[in-house]
């Protein structure tokens, strides 16, 4: 068959048997495991008497929990502590891989699965956390799943699901100065909604999308959720094989040469058919900013807050009201002139080795602004963070005003101590501007690094294409 | 995991679009490693005035009067109305288990997000999909009828109105069969045990590197 889509190839390969009304069992190839979504999974699995299917299939590590600054004192909050032990205490027991918090390669799951090479084209990779969909940009089928389905997987190897549409998102040309792959995909959202891709497996693709870096892919895919599809995927091709040689979960020898060889049919036919085709050019997406609490609720930097008078949509204009009114802003303010609180620079979305780089290279030299109460960098791993430090990035933060933490999930969901305190606004490189999601109360505005970086640099947003 | 067959419950509009996972529960109650005790804490930042933590009385807290949720005509309320993409971003179980544990048995909804969607069946917790402008008509008719009740029969997938309207609804069969039965997946695919020990052999002819 030569009209297959990169989702065809990757449901095909893994159907280990269809029920009548077309619901699989798809194998999986891949587990993720954190300390949040799994207590219950393991639990249940102990008390049904049932042993974890094949273990070396698990990769477990505790991000959410986890304080990025004084991890010597271990962590203090002594419910949070309870979580993160019943991870190493499961992990312990019954064999499975963990990446202490103590542990070097220790860091968010969606970045240390690509970066130890546990990720991989062709595989089908699952974890109790929706932004799994990060794994796609490895020609992966890789999705988020609940606590049921997390001990399902440890349970039988497998998941009952049915296959969902397909679209296809092809952004041709070239990205503009100042303009990231995150701009690309807030850019896809603003056009397809938070629900255009509910139902759907989305792969992106155009000459844009080839041209992403792995870390670039990773953000676009990883926000495919944001866009309500469960998972995002990339065709493999040179860039995604040359990232994985070498890191220590990838195959070796022979082993490589016939998974490389594998892997370079992982993309979609010349013929094949998608259930739906957004089409972007590259050359017009702007660096983008979100207003309002839905990820949706974005317009490029040079716009203004939208006026709820101008939507026709009575639903859609009290959505419009209630987030200025949550966001506390006033309709038609231009971007520019939104002054911050506090800046995150982090998350499984963009706290990767290049996210850093474009965020020193912009606060270079330079200093936060008086206004600008907290500017925090926070590495995806300790690996990413070694590599930083390396390389002098962590001294021009500090430089700069920022402080350089400890890796994990920290302020992009503030379930540590990292959180924005009531009516404080924020430029963030997360992932999602929900009420309350940094913090009750808090206000998020979600960007590029780039736009962080200035952000904090100005005290407002930049058009950081200028 | 608990049947679902007949019910006919009181209905709680909550009328907002894209009502996420975060807001059905907040994170700092995702630090628990239980599966229960959700419930009070379900739409924490909606329902009380004060920042809610874990471990708190929820009894002595002040609630926000405003909220749907707290309002004296909606206690016992067991069908939950709302907008399009309820139950979007986090894949947290939690949210299910919140609104289980908090007393409903059904949602009714133009969408829904992936994932919460699943988890629900998991729960047996039924989410419907009804068309945008039926669920329009349930407001309005929700809104002009104190103490709206509405029958929800899944193993006919009719949802029957106070009026005698009767309103299909679609779900998948497999879905359908686990939620009327109150059927553990697992044990089901514990069933296909060969099967899956077959396509691990073939698998790692094939891909060999899968299984290092």
């Amino acid at each position: 068959m030569n009209n297959q889509t990169l989702y065809d190839k990757l449901w095909n390969s893994h159907v280990v048997r269809t029920e009548a009304d077309g619901t699989a069992l798809l194998y999986i190839d891949r587990h993720l495991v954190h300390e949040v979504t799994s207590p219950q999974a393991f639990e249940g699995l102990r008390l049904a008497g049932r042993k974890p299917w094949r273990t070396s299939s698990m990769l477990a590590v505790a991000d959410h929990n986890v304080p990025t600054t004084g991890r010597a004192q271990g962590i203090a909050d002594p419910i949070s502590k309870i979580q993160v032990e019943t991870l190493d205490e499961n992990c312990a027991e019954l064999g499975i891989t963990e990446f202490k918090m103590s542990d070097l390669r220790q860091g968010i799951v969606h970045v240390i699965g690509p970066e130890q090479g546990a990720t991989l084209p062709g595989m089908t990779v699952v974890c109790g956390d929706s932004h799994t969909s990060t794994h796609g940009a490895f020609a992966a089928l890789a999705f988020g799943i609940g606590t049921s389905e997390v001990e399902h997987v440890m349970a039988t190897q497998c998941l009952l699901m049915k296959k969902t549409k397909a679209m296809q998102v092809l952004v041709e040309g070239k990205l503009g100065r100042g303009v990231t792959a995150k701009d690309l995909v807030l850019a896809v959202i603003g056009k397809i909604g938070t629900a255009g891709g509910t139902g759907y497996a989305i792969e992106f693709a155009g000459s844009a999308v080839r041209g992403l870096s792995m870390e670039g892919r990773m953000t676009v895919c990883n926000m495919a959720i944001e866009a309500g599809a469960r998972a995002g995927m990339i065709a493999a091709d040179d860039t995604t094989i040359n990232y994985i040689k070498g890191r220590p979960f990838a195959p070796q020898g022979e082993l490589w040469e016939k998974a490389a060889a594998y892997w370079r049919t992982l993309h979609s036919d010349a013929g094949a058919q998608f259930d739906r085709v957004v089409k972007l050019d590259a050359a017009e997406i702007k660096p983008q900013v979100t207003w309002g609490t839905s990820p949706e609720m974005v317009v490029a930097v040079d716009g203004r807050v939208p006026d709820p008078k101008n939507e026709n949509d009575a639903v859609k204009r009290g959505s419009i009201e209630h987030s200025l009114a949550y966001m506390g802003l006033q309709a038609n303010t231009p971007m520019t002139e939104i002054k911050i609180d506090k800046v995150f620079i982090g998350s499984c979305t963009n706290s990767r080795i290049e996210d850093l780089r474009e965020a020193a290279e912009v606060a270079r030299g330079k200093h936060i602004a008086a206004n600008v109460k907290l500017a925090m960098v926070v590495p995806g791993s300790g690996l990413v963070k070694q590599q930083a430090e390396q390389e002098g990035l962590d001294k021009i933060f500090v430089a700069a005003g920022f402080e350089w933490r400890e890796p994990g999930c920290s302020m992009c969901l503030a379930m540590n101590d990292d959180r924005l305190s009531p009516g404080e606004r924020c430029a963030s490189t997360s992932n999602r501007n929900f009420e309350g999601r940094q913090g009750q109360g808090g206000r998020t505005h979600l960007v590029s690094p780039a736009m962080a970086a200035a952000a904090a640099i100005a005290g407002h947003f930049v058009d950081v294409s200028k | 995991m608990k049947k679902f067959t007949l019910l006919d419950g009181l209905v709680v509009p909550l009328d907002r679009a894209n009502v996420d996972t975060d807001a059905i529960i907040p994170k700092q109650f995702l630090k628990s490693i239980k599966r229960s005790g959700f419930g009070p804490n379900a739409f924490d930042e909606w329902r009380y005035l004060d920042h809610g933590e874990p471990g708190m009385d929820n009894s002595k807290r002040k609630i926000n009067p405003d909220f749907v949720l707290n309002q004296p005509r909606y206690k016992g309320a067991q069908i939950l109305l709302t907008r399009e993409n309820f139950g979007c971003g986090s894949s947290r179980e939690h949210a299910p288990w919140a609104l289980e544990d908090f007393g409903f048995r059904v949602i009714i909804a133009p969408s829904y997000a992936d994932i919460f969607f699943n988890n629900c069946f998991k729960n047996g917790l039924l989410p419907i999909r009804l068309d945008a402008a039926i669920v329009d008509a349930l407001f309005k008719a929700e809104a002009s009828a104190p103490g709206f009740h509405l029958q929800v029969d899944l193993e006919q997938q009719t949802i029957t109105a106070p009026d005698g309207t009767v309103y299909p609804f679609e779900v998948e069969a497999f879905r359908k069969h686990c939620l009327l039965n109150g059927l553990d997946d697992i044990g089901l695919t514990m069933q296909h045990v060969d099967e899956i020990r077959a396509y691990e052999q073939r698998r790692k002819a094939e891909a060999p590197w899968l299984f290092v």
